[in-house]
């Protein structure tokens, strides 16, 4: 069984593909007679339109039609919901201002659409796009949230709620305290793809969409809903992606005003956003302000914590995220509050993004407890122990698992920690100085309903089928796994497909949740196979009958008795004399009961070493490790590769990634890759990454928990730490570019 | 991107003649600047003169010094070497640009003639005084979009801390040009008037009240090459470039340094600064400071005072005030090896 033993590192199955053009993303299918459609967006952040000239851009060579607000196609589902999340457009409460896309004047954020221009080539569309004149009455935008912090409100729904446990101010009472303020800027997901959607009505009734979206069914039910069709008219189909980082976890509005568009020409359309468009129309990380209160003893228990964030919305969504979640049980301390606010504000709807919430509650958190430690004289790590939960102090239960002590000393051993000095500024090298951080990660481990199928013929391949969408990070190869363990089928005779709604359904890819999920259902639907199996070796008269079904071991296409491996029948021949030229089986997972008494994590640590140059505040990342205790590694090469990309990010979110507003138009002054710096090649040093890799007895038969945030979260802390060690200085906002770190001249 | 006119010219002259004949006609060389802005709207040309055919792409040694020309790849010039040995500071400069990809396009009169990276300067919706000059009239559209600074008092990060002007604060992004201009590069231009020789101190130009001219260039002149005198800076040399991330990101600031020393006294010094001009910087009160003396710590910090001198932040760059005399400094140490 996959949680009793390790599993072997083997090749992402879709390797090659991917480097030899074989993958097909979104933009790469074509169908006959498409038009392409290019967004126009808004110059301004808050107003109207005041005048709209469109007809330079209609008589434009190949114009195939300019939509605005006066001649947008009709949407008949505009008032259910656009969008929403995992299986459904769970509707967001409803703010004063709604957003529909090109249905008023009003001007809500920088960067709206306010035409769609379709032309028989992308190339004529952007050109006439450029011809289409429009003047706005402005007004002053609100979007410098340091500006509103006072007009936090408490959003609906579980995240919006005040937690308490003990007294709300318990840390004053202690003999050491601090209180400090962080802040995260405004972060853009920037995958390589852009965004975008190929729309086509096959009849008026017939939807068939290939998008850029994390889940197909997703997608499917908020078309169902926008244009109040069934379903199952609906076709989906996004197998691989570019990259998500959380962006293609709703459907966007002009992705539904391309498909009403495509209604209406009564030929296929594709959107392909361009780069600066990826900062305003698919979502970010909001830019988010916390205050951390913290006191300890001088054992260095911490007696309290209170930690409050506010984040930015839009003016017509509320969008909210667990920021403060992890401070609720990450540590025993008696004295616990969080607070959450938001402030709606003239800008666009943020989305989760990679580590959503989490990472930019656990900067401040982590933070936090490296400037205790340090106040306390403590190692970091030593202080961490002092504070360990053993169980759940949240919800008073156990964790399903938690090997975090044991991710604390490998990480520790492979950064080489014991060179670190408490005291900060200890260690040179010529004239950089040296610093060790660490930071400590969580993430929820979810196991949501998911549905598989698979089918073993009896020429002894096996297929595997769900709709999920593999957005980069290994899950076709996670799910082979999952049934080669299961059924023995040799890797290269397994084929799997997957991202297509014609599949069996599965939730939207995010979360880190998917191979607790499907992978839970494969291995049911793989285990029923498995069992049908054991029933006709062991009926009256079957091959092996008389045996009992633990005393079977199915490998390589052989059903044979463990202890007696002479007794056995290959599972074609099984098949064959029992007239089955497949066994189909479709299995829908939905967790067990049990999962409702633990409290189930996955968890990370990492560690780094900076050198930083006193004089210009240059800070490099000169060592990374990164420790996941995530349950049983379904599959340890793509868990690793998650591992690197989740570091990858977050040193950019720790010393380059700011998508910087300028206030007075509230608008985007760095929305390209030349100026929004995400993580290059030699900002990245060697990643080292380590698997606690023992399964979790409780959350699923795999004993697998999700790994794609925790690589993430905490990263940036460690390295704020891992500066404060070398320097002394505190950079207690993101990101720490040189200006934050230089040190006057003496 | 607009509609426009290609001619593809295979001698300076038709070149010249081509570029000189028609008003928004440019010269395209690697084109990773020009066609950039092109698909931002902020320059609509009519007609493109592909340059790329002219055969002035050879590095060559001459009885001065050496000289390059202007149609020579940033990478090439990079690694060539000649100019390793003898400029290496101009290879260190090249290196330190851009990317793999953009440095095996890019060439050196591109580079001399790259326009600013100010954000408000590439998006026409935004005020800018460099890509508009006067107010567009509606007849203008949106090409040129509103005039004003959008970065004096908004983001400016990135901008200058000398020299710049009421109607601009742009710098010069280019690396390769603060090599240049540290070591005394002479610029070989040919125009409709004839050939002419401009000293590289003098091609680029502070904004004043004309910030839509980058540099002394004359309509219809043509960047032949660039000649670079000997020197004996080849062994203390040192580009420092400060960037918020390791690499593929303009400069916050630069500081070029070529040294000629002898037993630990600086016979002469060459000192430029990146980042922090509408021109490339050559800091010559630090120069005349150094000249002479020992290389020591105190010597470089007082240096970097005399540098400093005149310099003013506008708000977000006012860090420039304390990273330039540091990085100096670094410079400094680094390329005397007391570091
Ligand atoms: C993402 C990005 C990052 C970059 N990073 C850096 C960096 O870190 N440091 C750096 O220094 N640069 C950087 N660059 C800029 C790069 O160096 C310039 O784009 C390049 O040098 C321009 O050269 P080109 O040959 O492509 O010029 P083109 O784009 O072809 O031309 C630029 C201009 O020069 C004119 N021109 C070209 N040749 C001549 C000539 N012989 N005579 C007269 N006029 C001429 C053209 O008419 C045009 O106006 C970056 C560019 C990009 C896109
Ligand atoms: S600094 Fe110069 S280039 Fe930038 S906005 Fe002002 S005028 Fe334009």
């Amino acid at each position: 069984m996959t949680n009793k033993t390790k599993n072997p590192p083997i090749d992402r199955i879709d390797g090659r593909m991917k480097v030899t053009g074989g993958a097909k993303y979104f933009a790469d299918f074509e169908l006959p007679n498409t038009a392409y459609c290019v967004i126009v967006g808004s110059e301004i952040a808050k107003g109207a339109i005041a005048s709209l000239d469109t007809q330079k851009a209609q008589g434009a060579p190949g114009v195939v039609g300019v939509f605005t607000h006066q001649n947008m196609p009709p949407i008949p589902g505009w008032d259910a919901p656009v969008g929403g999340e995992a299986d459904g457009p769970a509707p967001k409460p409803k703010t004063e201002e709604t957003y529909r896309i090109l249905s008023s004047p009003k001007i809500l954020f920088d960067g709206q659409p306010v035409a769609i221009v379709v032309a028989d080539t992308y190339e004529r569309a952007t050109y006439a796009a450029s011809l289409v004149k429009v003047t706005y009455t402005k007004q002053a935008p609100r979007t410098d949230l340091e500006k509103h912090l006072s007009e936090g409100v408490a959003p609906k729904g579980a995240e919006g709620g005040n937690y308490l446990r003990g007294a709300a101010d318990g840390y004053k009472t202690a003999p050491v305290t601090l209180e400090a303020h962080y802040t995260i800027p405004v972060e853009v997901h920037n995958p390589m793809e852009l965004h975008g959607i190929l729309a086509h009505w096959t009849d008026d009734k017939q939807l068939m969409i290939y998008a850029k979206t994390q889940g197909v069914n997703a997608t499917q039910n908020a078309m169902a809903q926008a244009f109040k069709i069934d379903p199952k008219t609906i076709h989906v189909h996004t197998e691989f992606m570019g990259g998500g980082f959380g962006m293609g976890l709703r459907t966007w509005p002009q992705e539904t005003a391309v498909v009403a568009i495509a209604r209406k020409i009564g030929r296929p359309l594709k959107l392909v956003m361009n780069r600066s468009q990826m900062f305003t129309l698919v979502g970010h990380r909001p830019y988010t302000v916390q205050t951390i209160n913290m006191g300890a003893d001088q054992a260095g228990k911490l007696i309290g914590i209170a930690h409050a964030a506010t984040a930015e919305t839009a003016s017509y969504e509320d969008f909210t995220e667990a920021t403060v979640n992890m401070t609720k049980f990450m540590y025993a301390c008696p004295n616990v509050s969080t607070r959450y606010r938001i402030v709606r504000l003239d800008r666009s709807v943020p989305i989760w993004m990679r580590g959503p919430g989490e990472a930019t509650g656990a900067f401040a958190l982590e933070s936090a407890m490296d400037e205790m430690a340090h106040k306390l004289n403590l190692d970091p790590i030593d202080f961490r122990l002092r504070n360990y939960s053993e169980t759940d102090p949240e919800r008073n239960r156990p964790y399903s698992s938690k090997n975090l002590k044991e991710a604390y000393q490998r990480g520790a051993d492979a950064i080489g920690w014991k060179e670190r000095r408490n005291q900060p500024g200890s260690t040179r090298d010529g004239g950089w100085q040296i610093g060790y951080g660490m930071s400590t990660g969580v993430f929820s481990a979810f196991r949501w309903e998911a549905s598989a199928r698979a089918l073993l013929k009896a020429d002894g391949s096996l297929t595997i089928q769900s709709a999920v969408t593999d957005i980069g990070p290994g899950t076709g190869t996670a799910l082979t796994m999952i049934a080669h363990t299961v059924l023995g089928v040799p890797l290269n005779r397994i084929r799997i497909e997957y991202g297509d709604t014609s599949l069996p359904k599965a939730p939207t890819q995010g979360g880190s949740a998917i191979v607790s999920a499907v992978g839970s259902a494969v291995y049911d639907a793989c285990t029923a196979i498995k069992t049908e199996l054991m029933q006709l070796a062991l009926k009256a008269g079957g091959p092996l009958a008389g045996q009992q079904t633990d005393e079977l071991t199915l490998a390589d296409g052989v059903l044979s008795v463990s202890a007696e491996p002479k007794k056995k029948v290959a599972v074609s021949d099984l098949m064959q004399a029992n007239k089955l030229t497949v066994i189909d089986k479709t299995k829908d997972s939905k967790g067990s009961p049990e999962q409702e008494k633990y409290s189930m994590y996955s968890f990370s640590v990492h560690f780094v070493q900076v050198r930083v140059n006193p004089l210009t505040g240059v800070v490099r990342v000169s060592k990374a490790v990164s420790v996941a205790d995530s349950g049983r590694i379904v599959s340890p090469k793509t868990a690793a590769s998650q591992m690197i990309g989740g570091v990858a990010g977050g040193i950019g979110m720790a010393l380059t990634e700011e998508a910087i507003i300028d206030h007075r138009f509230g608008r985007f002054v760095n929305n390209n890759l030349a100026d929004y710096h995400v993580a290059v090649h030699a900002d990245v040093p060697a990643i080292e990454t380590i698997m606690i890799d023992k399964p979790d007895p409780i959350i699923n038969p795999m004993g697998a928990k999700g790994m794609g945030e925790i690589a993430l979260i905490g990263f940036a802390g460690a390295v704020a730490n891992a500066v404060f060690n070398a320097t002394g200085q505190r950079v207690r906002e993101l990101p720490i570019t040189p200006d934050k770190v230089m040190q006057k001249l003496t | 991107m607009n509609p426009f006119q290609f001619t593809r010219v295979t001698t300076p002259k038709a070149a010249i003649s081509a570029v000189t004949k028609e008003s928004g006609t440019y010269f395209l060389a690697g084109g990773t600047n020009l066609i950039d802005l092109m698909k931002r709207e902020v320059i609509l040309p009519e007609r493109l003169v592909d340059i790329n055919r002219l055969p002035l792409a050879t590095i060559e040694k001459t009885a001065t010094g050496l000289r390059i020309g202007a149609m020579a790849k940033n990478a090439a010039v990079a690694d060539n070497e000649l100019v390793k040995k003898h400029v290496p500071l101009l290879s260190q400069a090249l290196n330190a640009g851009a990317s793999a990809q953009l440095r095996n396009m890019a060439t050196v009169g591109g580079n001399m003639m790259q326009r600013t990276r100010c954000p408000y300067f590439y998006d026409p919706s935004m005020p800018c005084n460099k890509r508009s000059p006067v107010q567009a009239g509606p007849d203008k559209g949106r090409a040129n979009g509103p005039s004003g600074c959008g970065a004096i008092g908004g983001h400016n990060r990135m901008h200058a801390i000398f020299g710049a002007s009421n109607k601009c604060i742009a710098v010069h992004p280019s690396d390769m040009c603060i090599a240049l201009v540290a070591l005394d590069a002479t610029v070989n231009v040919s125009g409709p008037k004839g050939d002419r020789t401009i000293p590289f101190s003098e091609f680029h130009r502070l904004p004043g009240d004309l910030p839509q001219k980058d540099n002394t260039l004359l309509p219809g002149e043509l960047i032949m090459s660039v000649d670079l005198p000997t020197n004996r800076f080849a062994d203390n040399s040192y580009y420092l470039k400060v960037r918020d991330r390791a690499s593929y990101a303009f400069a916050l600031l630069s500081v070029g340094v070529g040294i000629d020393m002898k037993r630990g006294t600086i016979q002469d010094v060459r000192l430029a600064m990146g980042g922090v001009a509408h021109k490339p910087w050559r800091l010559t009160a630090a120069e005349a400071f150094l000249k002479g003396k020992p290389a020591t710590e105190a010597n470089f910090k007082q240096a970097a005072t005399l540098a400093m001198q005149g310099a003013k932040g506008y708000g977000e760059n006012d860090f420039k005030l304390t990273l330039a005399p540091n990085a100096i400094v670094d410079a400094l140490k680094t390329a005397t090896k007391t570091a």
